[in-house]
């Protein structure tokens, strides 16, 4: 390619876009996440369209959720009052993990770790509240999967399967973040830099926005 | 840290090193050897599906003969063919082997970028492997419901393998999209991060476009299937009802209500369309180069041929429903379809042009992967056109389900990728082993292939104008379909064992050759694509040497005036160039010629 072609008139977006050896200035390890991601957004996007539509098809009325997703302390019961936490809880945990981001950039490795290891601990308690949730339902309200007290049997199906896909996504998502967090602290990544902390972070940042999905969709529609 | 991009970084930083026999053959993190062994698993499970269509054809052609296959046999075999032709074969031997093997030596890396995520990648579609084969084994057999799994007969009793088989179908299809995402993270961060100095986007091969896109397109279309295993893989053992609506099976109400099998039909075919591009994308990149090299000629319209996978890629996420116009969609739905349907015909038909235009006036050398890329141009042609017709919602009511169906995607998706697979096999063989392939022996078994294919696919289209129903165990006797047409059955049957049989020839010359074949030398074709000025033939553990090789150019200087050798490698600089011509033509000089 000649100077001309690269500074001149037709450097337009495809140009810089499609330059030699990378595509984007960043390291392979981002890219790779980012494709992951958008694949990943795929799979969540066929499970929420496969949730519309099994309600709008099913025979039986849709249960009330805001009834269902209430939760009483001692008084009378508050809608939606556990997923109003959670859902807090995890928005948080974004904002450590942007903070060990940037603590990593500085190479701060103490910081850097107890926020890792803050952010973990957050989605921790997200999972464990979410087993608690699961539990009520599945003990005390008789959901199932295959069928609830409260009418269309897919209410339950479809409960169990994306929130427990999710929580997976969570699960994996603490291990990843301890496994980063003590790779930290060991300095393991002085000489390769810190860019995997990002990496780790966009993860984490997706399933939090994931969740607002399944949040929106689920809890409010 | 200041950032240094891979291509620029020190070879040693990321490289790992085999030391011994397992780390270099069995666990192995190097794409080469990757790559034979997803290649080498994909063609011995590609065996066994073509085992399994030559007892149907027995079936067929010569009904009450052969005790071996009932009408349960039948429909497991329909099944197993073609979900192991689509799936575990072509869309595991095209990105997995060739995608493996390929994109790190036509972009000028030395490996993938995440070589431990790859290996990962073969050996978990290993297990998928293992998984689907186990279903023969099972209580049941393997399930029986046809490649595309519909709901709610899937489930039900009358279906062969509604237990176990199509619960290990499901979740052989699920661990094979784990794996396909691993291999297909790394093929597009490859392609994207890790080319060589002067290597832009607009100067990579076509095969490594047609890879690139094809697994962007599997890594969204995967994920509609996955979603759709799970909540079968949900009704069948949880007894959820996601796909089953209230059924009554001999009598007895089922457990299930209020579900939705259109929902399974969306999801499999927002997958299964996409698909159909996952198999043809890479064969057309791969069938583009192999043109172009034994033509002597460069492609015709590179940038053209570019936009027009682009395009391809883009529009066959808008087409799934073509495959559901039976289904009782709303007509207005269908005319939605129908149209987005026939829009993706008009980048195809341009990359038809344009390999007949790069073969006009060529320099043309008949080698066998030059055969069989010339007969995939007449089959790719056979299968569109009908494709054309099908694409139409009152041309495929009468002719969905029947034979011209079978017939048509034979033709586009079966045929056509598996001629090109051959081609690229005999073409890349010299540089994977490093040696020549028997030449004569490989024309035979084009010859076989290429006439047998229409010997069996032709009568097809008739036999489903007459009305012959697909996936019947056998016709019994009907009023619309005429005696005569056993006959052609039977001619068909005899071909397809003859096409069966001639594959052999192909193995013979593969096993033989890897001894008696002669050396080839580094580039026998003279090719001027980067894969072939590796330092070593076969390419050693990081392919390039000492160095990372320069890219100064497009992969097609064919031809060129002047040039001694009539080609110019793309990683010879313009200063080395014999004559300071105007004729070599470089897409970022001259954008006007590829456009024209
Ligand atoms: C010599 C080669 C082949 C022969 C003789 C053959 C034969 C057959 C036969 C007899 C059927 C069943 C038709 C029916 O009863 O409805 C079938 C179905 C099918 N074949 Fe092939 N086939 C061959 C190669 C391929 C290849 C390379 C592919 C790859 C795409 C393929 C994909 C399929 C698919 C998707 C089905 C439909 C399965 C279903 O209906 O569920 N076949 N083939
Ligand atoms: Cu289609």
């Amino acid at each position: 390619m000649s100077e001309a072609a690269i500074s001149g008139s037709n450097s337009t977006l495809v140009d810089d876009w499609s330059a030699d050896k990378q595509a984007y200035h960043v390291p392979w390890g981002k890219a790779m996440m980012w494709i992951f991601l958008v694949s990943d957004t795929f799979i969540f996007t066929c499970f929420l369209t496969g949730y519309l539509h099994v309600r709008l098809t099913t025979t039986d009325p849709w249960p009330l959720q805001s009834e269902i997703f209430a939760l009483s302390f001692g008084g009378d019961p508050i809608p939606l009052i556990l997923i109003a936490i959670m859902t807090f809880i995890l928005i948080t945990s974004s904002g450590t993990m942007a903070l060990a981001v940037n603590f990593g950039y500085r190479r701060d490795k103490k910081k850097t770790f107890w926020f890792m290891v803050a952010t973990a601990a957050f989605g921790a308690s997200f999972v464990g509240m979410q087993a608690f949730e699961w539990s009520k339902l599945i003990l005390e309200e008789g959901v199932r999967p295959w069928g609830n007290p409260f009418g269309a049997p897919q209410f339950g199906s479809v409960f169990f399967m994306i929130t427990g896909f999710h929580g997976l996504h969570v699960t994996a998502g603490v291990i990843y973040l301890l496994t980063v967090a003590f790779k930290v602290k060991k300095g393991h990544y002085d000489k390769k830099g810190y860019e995997i902390v990002e990496i780790a972070g966009l993860y984490w940042h997706f399933v939090d926005l994931v969740w607002v999905f399944i949040f929106a969709f689920f809890y409010l529609l | 840290m200041a950032y240094v991009p891979l291509a620029d970084q020190d070879s040693e930083m990321e490289m790992h090193h085999p030391h011994s026999w397992v780390t270099k053959y069995v666990w192995s993190q190097d794409h080469k050897v990757i790559a034979i062994q997803y290649g080498g698993i994909a063609i011995a499970v590609g065996v066994v599906a073509l085992i399994l269509s030559l007892l149907m054809r027995m079936q067929l052609g010569f009904p009450e003969t052969f005790d071996l296959i009932d009408p349960s046999s039948y429909y497991q075999s329909v099944t197993m063919h073609g979900m192991i032709m689509v799936v575990y074969m072509l869309t595991a031997l095209l990105l997995g082997g060739f995608g493996n093997y390929l994109i790190p030596l036509m972009c000028g890396a030395r490996d993938m970028v995440f070589p431990f995520l790859n290996m990962l990648s073969v050996w978990v579609y290993a297990l998928s492997v293992i998984i689907l084969m186990s279903s023969f084994f099972v209580s049941g057999g393997p399930t029986g419901a046809g490649w595309t799994l519909y709901p709610p007969q899937t489930t039900m009793a009358g279906t062969p393998g509604h237990d176990m088989g199509i619960v290990l179908m499901l979740l052989s299809l699920a661990v094979f999209i784990v794996a396909f995402t691993m291999g297909g993270l790394n093929y597009v961060t490859t392609v994207l991060q890790y080319r060589c100095r002067g290597l832009t986007m607009m100067r990579l091969p076509l095969t490594v476009w047609g890879i690139f896109i094809a697994t962007i397109l599997g890594l969204f279309a995967f994920p509609a299937l996955l979603v759709s295993a799970i909540m079968m893989l949900f009704d069948i053992l949880l007894g959820t009802s996601f796909f089953m609506p209230a059924v009554i099976e001999s009598g007895t109400p089922l457990d299930h209500n209020g579900g939705s099998p259109i929902l399974f039909q969306h999801l499999f075919w927002f997958f299964g369309h996409p698909e159909v591009y996952i198999v043809a994308l890479p064969a057309f990149g791969l069938v583009s180069d192999v043109l172009s090299t034994h033509a002597r000629k460069n492609i015709f319209g590179y940038r053209m041929m570019v936009w027009a996978i682009i395009a391809i890629g883009g529009l066959s996420f808008v087409v799934w429903a073509h495959h559901m116009y039976v289904s009782g969609m709303h007509p207005y739905f269908g005319f939605f379809f129908a149209t987005t349907t026939l829009i993706i015909a008009v980048p195809t038909a341009l990359k038809v042009y344009n390999w007949v235009l790069t073969l006009w006036e060529g320099d043309i050398r008949l080698n066998a992967p030059m055969y069989f890329a010339i007969g995939f141009i007449f089959t790719f042609i056979h299968g569109g056109l009908t494709g054309l017709f099908l694409g139409n919602v009152v041309i495929d009511l009468p002719l969905s389900d029947t034979y011209f169906v079978v017939a048509h995607f034979h033709m586009v998706m079966g045929v056509s990728p598996v001629l090109v697979i051959f081609a690229a096999l005999y073409h890349w063989y010299p540089k994977v082993t490093g040696r020549m392939f028997h030449e004569g022996m490989a024309k035979a078994h084009f010859w076989i292939t290429f006439l047998g294919t229409y010997a069996i696919y032709l009568p097809m289209h008739y036999l489903g104008f007459l009305g012959v129903p697909r996936r019947y165990y056998a016709m019994g006797s009907t009023d619309f379909i005429p005696e005569s047409a056993q006959d052609l059955n039977a001619a068909i049957t005899i071909a397809a064992l003859i096409v069966g049989a001639a594959q052999i020839l192909f193995f013979i010359n593969i096993f033989w050759s890897l001894r008696n074949g002669k050396p080839s030398g580094p580039n026998p074709w003279g090719s001027a694509s980067l894969e072939w000025q590796t330092p070593d033939t076969p390419p050693k553990h990081g392919n390039w040497g000492d160095e990372l090789p320069t890219v100064y150019r497009w992969a097609y200087d064919y031809s060129v005036p002047g040039a001694h050798e009539d080609f110019i490698p793309q990683n010879v600089p313009e200063s080395e160039e014999p004559t300071a011509d105007e004729q070599h033509f470089d897409p970022d000089h001259d954008a006007s010629k590829a456009d024209a």
